[in-house]
Order: structure tokens, then C-alpha cells, then sequence
């Protein structure tokens, strides 16, 4: 099958592109870009005024399948991410089995052929049973094809066992993905410690609970050579202390989130429990720190941290709830509304966060839109907007705080391997 | 002018007229039952539930008072911590309390926001009678009812809260009750338990209690749990006595005429000495009585009463 993109705005940093150009492909692959390309075998989708991206990778997701099908499945998150303008997400490992074996990441993968529409890339655990103590067998979870490891959502409290992780992945050029947070300095914390917590009465988790940790594997990181990513960054001082790691020379990238740059502990206030996330929503301060750091390239890259819950889940008293938010559909949006639009990012930017960025951070083969390449396309009307309904998510959860917030940046269609895995208007 | 509100969640959400309406109305309210006049029949076929999650004998018999004194039908639900813990759901019991014919649900329970949570699922009026630590109206209401009673005013007073400011939501519904009447508030104890940020709530903050005492007009003193002593936030309960516990000495070097308070249960001998507690300045037995008084105030105003001139005491 053929698929032309005609008259879109392609913009391409890596390529150097960033003008109307039309988009050939042919057999999962890019084979022009050129301006005005004639095939006429080929559908043309007439992407006019709309632009066109290297596919956009979400590099921090929760499928929660194995185990929790009642929340996500492989098959309703990668359609979310599809919907979302995603080619691909990184999945976390903290399912049910968790993802510490090679047959359980291989369970993963053969169900996102079975099942999936996007590029499915597992990440694999840190430590058998994410119990913080025995390493995984690190080098089975590569061959069977995690891209990284990560014990996501529990911390690795143990520094020891954090360095031998870092020393071992690097055999295999394997990022290891910090969860930050001191579980003591947390403990027991439902939000941001801060004026929010004080006034709503709930206890707090300081930045600290978060920089103690983002110090501890920058150390580790320096001591061992590994590459280090830490998962989303939420505080002002671990954007500094990351930026002068950066500085060091020492191989650390790290991600932000939509929620961590658009909202604040305010939002928290009328004990909605779509606002409790880990970590926390901070201040303003913070939010301008993480936009800061997104702008100047500290943080590498932007991902949505997905994490579905059922309605049973988050319906509870705010301190019983369940920590976690969705955010495959609204991630691309809230980038575009919160950081392009007010000139924080550019659009060569935003693809640099969230397309090439976790491609590198991840060591994937990503050469963008260029004759040759594997076609993994995102295209985006920026202008256009839409209000935030949980209801029409393909995700299974709906737990989401941006219910009803109006969002620019509608995805118009997601290309993945040269298949239209998502087309705006047909369902 | 009835309140403008379907529950009584926290005075944070009050305008500043609203709490002064409650006081005014607490007035008569407390008329008709220390002089012991026939009830009042506002709530007369209406059934108000009190849901207890944590144990509480003095608020719950205090609303339990208010109820009957105002006509209607009390019944009394004691919910186990454990019950929480083990995810009985609060939206479901919600549901089922107003399917059995609730109107007034008061909710005690040890996590904040929960009665904000209760008051979205029903259409019945919620009372919080406390939520984790963060807000307990009708005690706040009841200690601004006997500040004004005793020392006729509360705009421009001195107020100082002592203790674990921390876990208290008797701190938090009196620094919204206070500073909305015009008083000033300074808390006052470890800085272990002295929540981040509090000054933005309006509040001078300091550790040194000789400090805090020295110009108040009013003291309250709050609880101390005493098992906060075995999560490492203070030494010793001696300790903590020594640097804030409030003797006959201190008293004496505060201003003449220092009304203090204290919600009580106290730990005689812990935040407070027995003889202060019982001393001239206190007005811990006027408290528990102005709280029946305030909580019947707080279910004639929800449950649509007008101006305290048309209660026919
Ligand atoms: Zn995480």
C-alpha cells in the first residue's frame, strides 16, 4: 500500500526540514519528500495546513496488562496512544506479573502484535518482584527486548543495589529509569508539602523527598558511567541539579510531564482525586522550573506517565485514592496549548521532546522523516481545538484532571510502520 | 437570611456575615436549653445520623444534644479505622444513609476531605464534625461563641493557638473562623509541628511560647496526641511540657483577664495543668455547653431557619 501526505508543513529538526513538502510512502517505508509528489496509486490524505512530525514516542506508560485488564489493556492503551498521535510507548513494568522476567516481557511484546496498534517498547525491571533487592536477570529482559530498565513506581531504596543495577545495564547500553523519591521522607504523603497541604489537611511529600533522590543517581550515575534517565521530574531543584549534572558531563536525560508543566497543588483543592499523581503536583515555581528546563533542553523529554485507575479506585477519601493520571489523549494537547503556543517551545522543539528525544534516550533507530526510513508519522492540526471528554476516551480509565479544559493541537492522523493506525474522522 | 449552603464542610468556605449569623443564632439556642424551655420542633420528622469514624464521645453526645433539642430523629453509626482501611466504601454508606431517610448526615473521620466527598454524593445536608486534620467548624464555632460571650468582641483580639498545629484541624476551622472576624492569630509550638506555609493562611508563626503569651487576649491549647512522641517529632512528652505546657506561672505573666481554651479531652499535666484548666481564666465546661448550643444553631440555619429574632424561644 501507498500513502501520500499531501501539501503538509513538515517539520523535521534532525532533517532540517521545516517547509510544505509532500510525504511518499511505500511498504512501511518513507520513499520521497519532495514538493508536489504524483503517485497515483497511492491514497492520498490531504493534510493542507496541518502538519506533518516524526512519529511521536511516549516513553513513560502504564498498559497495566498482564494483570490489571480491568484498567488499561494493551490493545485500549496503545489505541489511546494511536489517538493521541503516539507511534510508540514505553511500557512500565509494574504489572501483574511484574515485567522482571524475559517470558514476561515477551508476553508483552507478542500481545502488541496480536492486539496492539502502536510500536510497543517494554521496559523491563530493575530488581526481581520490584522488591529493591536482587537484580533481574538484566541481560534475558534486553535479549527478549526491553529498551530499559526501571523499577517505575517503587523507588530502589537501596543504593548499592541502584549502582549495581547502573553497572550491569551499561553492559548493555541500557538506560536505567529513576522513580525518585525517598519512601521515608514520602511516607504516608498524599500531595505536595507545601501551603496546599497545610490548608487542605493533607499530608504533604516534600521536593526533597524527590531531589534527595535525583542527587543520589546523578552520584551514582558519575560513579558507574551508566546512563541514567530520571522519570518525571517534578521539582524546580531537580531540573537545577540535573542541568549542572549536564554540565558535569555525566549521562543523565530526564522527562516532564503534561500535568507536572500545566497544573499546580491549587488544583487540589476541592479533594478531587484525579489531582493525586506521584509525584505530586508542585507550585508555580516549580511549573516554571519544568518549563524552563523543557525550553533550555535539560529536560529531554516529555511523557505522559499514563496511569489508569478504575473509577472504584479513585472515588475513595483523597488519601485512600489511587495515585495516577491518564494522559495518552491529552499529552500532545497540553504541549501544544501550554508550551507552544505561548512560544516555550517551538515545533521543532516540541518534536525534539517528544519524538527524537526519547528515541535517543532510549538508543532507538530513528532517523526521522527522510527517504528510507521507517514511516512513523504524527500529523497535527495545531490550531484546532477541542474540549477534554473522558467519556470518548478509547483508554478504559477516565481518570484524567483536564475533563472539560478546551486544548489545542488535534491529531489528524498517526502513521505507524506506514500503516494509518489512528485517522481523525474515522473510528 | 438562611445560610446559603447545603452542608457545613468547613469555616473556610464562610463568608465572614454567615459566621456571625451562626454566633447570633447560638444565642437564643442556648437560652432554650440551659433554661431548659420545651424543644425547639424545627427538625420534626427529620432524621439526622451521626457517622463516626473515629471514636469522639464529646462531639458525638454534643450533636446528638443539638438534634434532640431541635426535634428531630438521631441515630448513631460507630464506624471502625479499620473499616476505612478495608475500603467499606464512604460513597456507598453515603447512598445507603439517605436511602434509609437521612437528612443531616455529621461526619467524623480521620481523613481529610472525606465530608466533601459525602456531601457530593448525597443531597442531604453534611456537617463536618472533623476530617483528618483539616477543618472542625462547630468547634471553631463554638470557641468563637465563647470568646465572644466572654470578652464581648472578637475583631482586634489577640488570639494565640499552642501545640500541634500540625495534625489540628481545631487549629485550622479557628484560624478561618478568626481571621474572617477580624482577630489576629499567632500559632505557637515545635517547629515539628508547625505546618509549612502556614503564615499564607494570615498567622504569625513562632516557636517561643513566652512570645506568643505575652500580649494575647486569648489562648487556646490544643490537644496533644500523645503518640506523635513515637514518630519522632518531639523528644519527650517532659519536654514538650516544659517548653509548651501551660502552667499557673505562665498564666500569670500573660495579661489579666486571659481567656483560655482548651477542646478538650486535655492531658492534665501535658499542654495544660490541671489548675489552669479549672482556673478563672478557663472556660472549658462553658465550651462543651456552647457547642450544643452552636451545633443547634448550625441545623436550624442548614435546614432553612431565618434570623435568630424568629426562633419563638
Ligand atoms: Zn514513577
Amino acid at each position: 500500500m501507498r500513502l501520500l501526505l499531501k501539501g503538509g508543513h513538515v517539520v523535521d529538526p534532525q532533517n532540517g526540514l521545516d517547509e510544505t513538502m509532500d510525504v511518499l510512502v511505500r511498504q512501511g517505508k518513507v520513499v520521497a519528500v519532495d514538493t508536489a509528489i504524483d503517485a497515483e496509486d497511492a491514497r492520498v490524505l490531504d493534510v493542507c495546513g496541518k502538519v506533518v512530525l516524526p512519529g511521536l514516542i511516549d516513553m513513560h506508560v502504564h498498559l497495566r496488562e498482564p494483570g490489571r485488564e480491568d484498567e488499561e489493556t494493551i490493545e485500549t492503551g496503545t489505541l489511546a496512544a494511536a489517538r493521541g498521535g503516539f507511534v510508540a510507548v514505553a511500557c512500565m513494568p509494574n504489572t501483574d506479573p511484574p515485567l522482571d522476567t524475559g517470558a514476561a516481557v515477551r508476553f508483552v511484546l507478542s500481545r502488541a502484535r496480536e492486539t496492539g496498534y502502536v510500536r510497543v517498547l517494554p521496559v523491563g525491571a530493575i530488581t526481581r518482584g520490584l522488591g529493591g533487592t536482587e537484580l533481574a536477570e538484566i541481560g534475558e529482559l534486553r535479549r527478549a527486548g526491553a529498551v530499559a530498565i526501571s523499577d517505575d513506581g517503587r523507588p530502589v531504596t537501596n543504593a548499592t543495589v541502584m549502582r549495581h543495577a547502573m553497572e550491569y545495564a551499561s553492559m548493555f547500553d541500557m538506560p536505567v529509569i529513576s522513580h525518585a523519591e525517598d519512601a521515608e521522607l514520602s511516607a504516608g504523603g498524599a500531595i505536595n508539602e507545601g501551603y496546599w497541604s497545610t490548608r487542605l489537611g493533607l499530608p504533604g511529600i516534600p521536593a526533597a523527598a524527590e531531589e534527595t533522590m535525583v542527587a543520589r543517581d546523578i552520584f551514582l550515575a558519575e560513579l558507574t558511567g551508566a546512563r541514567l534517565h530520571i522519570a518525571h521530574v517534578s521539582t524546580a531543584g531537580s531540573v537545577e541539579l540535573i542541568r549542572r549534572a549536564k554540565e558535569k558531563g555525566i549521562l543523565v536525560t530526564c522527562e516532564a510531564t503534561p500535568h507536572h508543566f500545566t497544573l499546580t497543588d491549587e488544583a487540589v483543592a476541592g479533594y478531587d482525586t484525579n489531582t493525586k499523581v506521584n509525584p505530586p503536583l508542585r507550585t508555580q515555581r516549580d511549573v516554571e522550573a519544568v518549563r524552563q528546563g523543557l525550553a533550555d533542553g535539560t529536560i529531554d523529554v516529555i511523557a505522559s506517565d499514563h496511569a489508569p485507575h478504575t473509577a472504584e479506585e479513585k472515588e475513595v477519601e483523597y488519601e485512600l485514592a489511587a495515585f495516577g493520571m491518564i494522559g495518552l489523549e491529552t499529552s500532545l494537547a497540553l504541549a501544544v496549548t501550554e508550551l507552544v503556543r505561548p512560544g516555550i517551545l517551538t515545533l521543532g522543539q516540541l518534536v525534539e521532546r517528544m519524538s527524537y528525544g526519547p528515541a535517543k534516550t532510549l538508543g532507538l533507530d530513528w532517523p526521522g522523516i527522510v527517504p528510507g526510513a521507517e514511516a512513523n508519522i504524527t500529523v497535527l492540526d495545531p490550531d484546532a481545538s477541542f474540549v477534554v471528554d473522558p467519556a470518548g476516551f478509547a483508554s478504559r480509565s477516565r481518570n484524567t484532571p483536564f475533563s472539560g479544559r478546551r486544548l489545542f493541537g488535534k491529531v489528524v492522523a498517526t502513521v505507524v510502520e506506514g500503516r494509518i493506525a489512528y485517522e481523525a474522522g474515522v473510528s | 437570611m438562611p445560610l446559603r449552603h447545603k452542608d457545613l464542610l468547613g469555616l473556610e468556605y464562610l463568608e465572614r456575615e454567615e459566621i456571625e449569623l451562626i454566633l447570633d443564632t447560638a444565642v437564643p439556642m442556648k437560652e432554650i436549653f440551659t433554661r431548659d424551655i420545651k424543644k425547639l420542633p424545627t427538625l420534626r420528622g427529620k432524621t439526622m445520623v451521626n457517622l463516626f469514624y473515629e471514636p469522639s464521645t464529646r462531639t458525638r453526645t454534643s450533636f446528638e444534644l443539638a438534634g434532640k433539642w431541635m426535634s428531630a430523629d438521631v441515630t448513631n453509626i460507630a464506624t471502625s479505622t479499620s473499616s476505612v482501611v478495608k475500603g467499606e466504601n464512604l460513597k456507598d454508606t453515603a447512598r445507603t444513609l439517605e436511602a434509609l431517610g437521612a437528612n443531616f448526615i455529621v461526619i467524623r473521620h480521620q481523613m481529610a476531605g472525606a465530608p466533601h466527598l459525602v456531601a457530593r454524593t448525597v443531597k442531604a445536608s453534611v456537617i463536618n464534625a472533623g476530617d483528618g486534620r483539616h477543618e472542625h467548624p462547630t468547634q471553631a464555632l463554638l470557641d468563637l461563641f465563647t470568646i465572644r460571650e466572654r470578652l464581648g468582641r472578637i475583631e482586634g483580639l489577640k488570639v494565640t493557638i499552642v501545640g500541634d498545629i500540625l495534625h489540628s484541624r481545631v487549629a485550622r476551622s479557628n484560624i478561618w473562623g478568626l481571621t474572617k472576624l477580624g482577630a489576629h492569630v499567632t500559632v505557637c509550638g515545635p517547629r515539628t509541628l508547625i505546618p509549612p506555609e502556614i503564615s499564607r493562611m494570615g498567622v504569625e508563626v513562632t516557636c517561643d511560647l513566652g512570645e506568643a503569651l505575652a500580649d494575647a487576649d486569648v489562648v487556646n491549647v490544643l490537644r496533644l496526641q500523645l503518640e506523635r512522641q513515637k514518630k519522632g517529632l518531639f523528644p519527650s512528652i517532659r519536654e514538650y511540657s516544659d517548653l509548651y505546657g501551660l502552667t499557673r506561672k505562665r498564666v500569670e505573666k500573660c495579661k489579666p483577664g486571659v481567656l483560655i481554651l482548651h477542646p478538650g479531652p486535655a492531658n492534665l499535666g501535658v499542654e495544660i495543668t490541671e489548675e489552669v484548666a479549672e482556673g478563672p481564666n478557663a472556660a472549658v465546661h462553658e465550651q462543651v455547653t456552647n457547642g450544643v448550643a452552636c451545633r443547634m444553631a448550625v441545623l436550624y440555619l442548614l435546614s432553612g431557619g431565618g434570623k435568630p429574632g424568629e426562633i419563638a424561644a
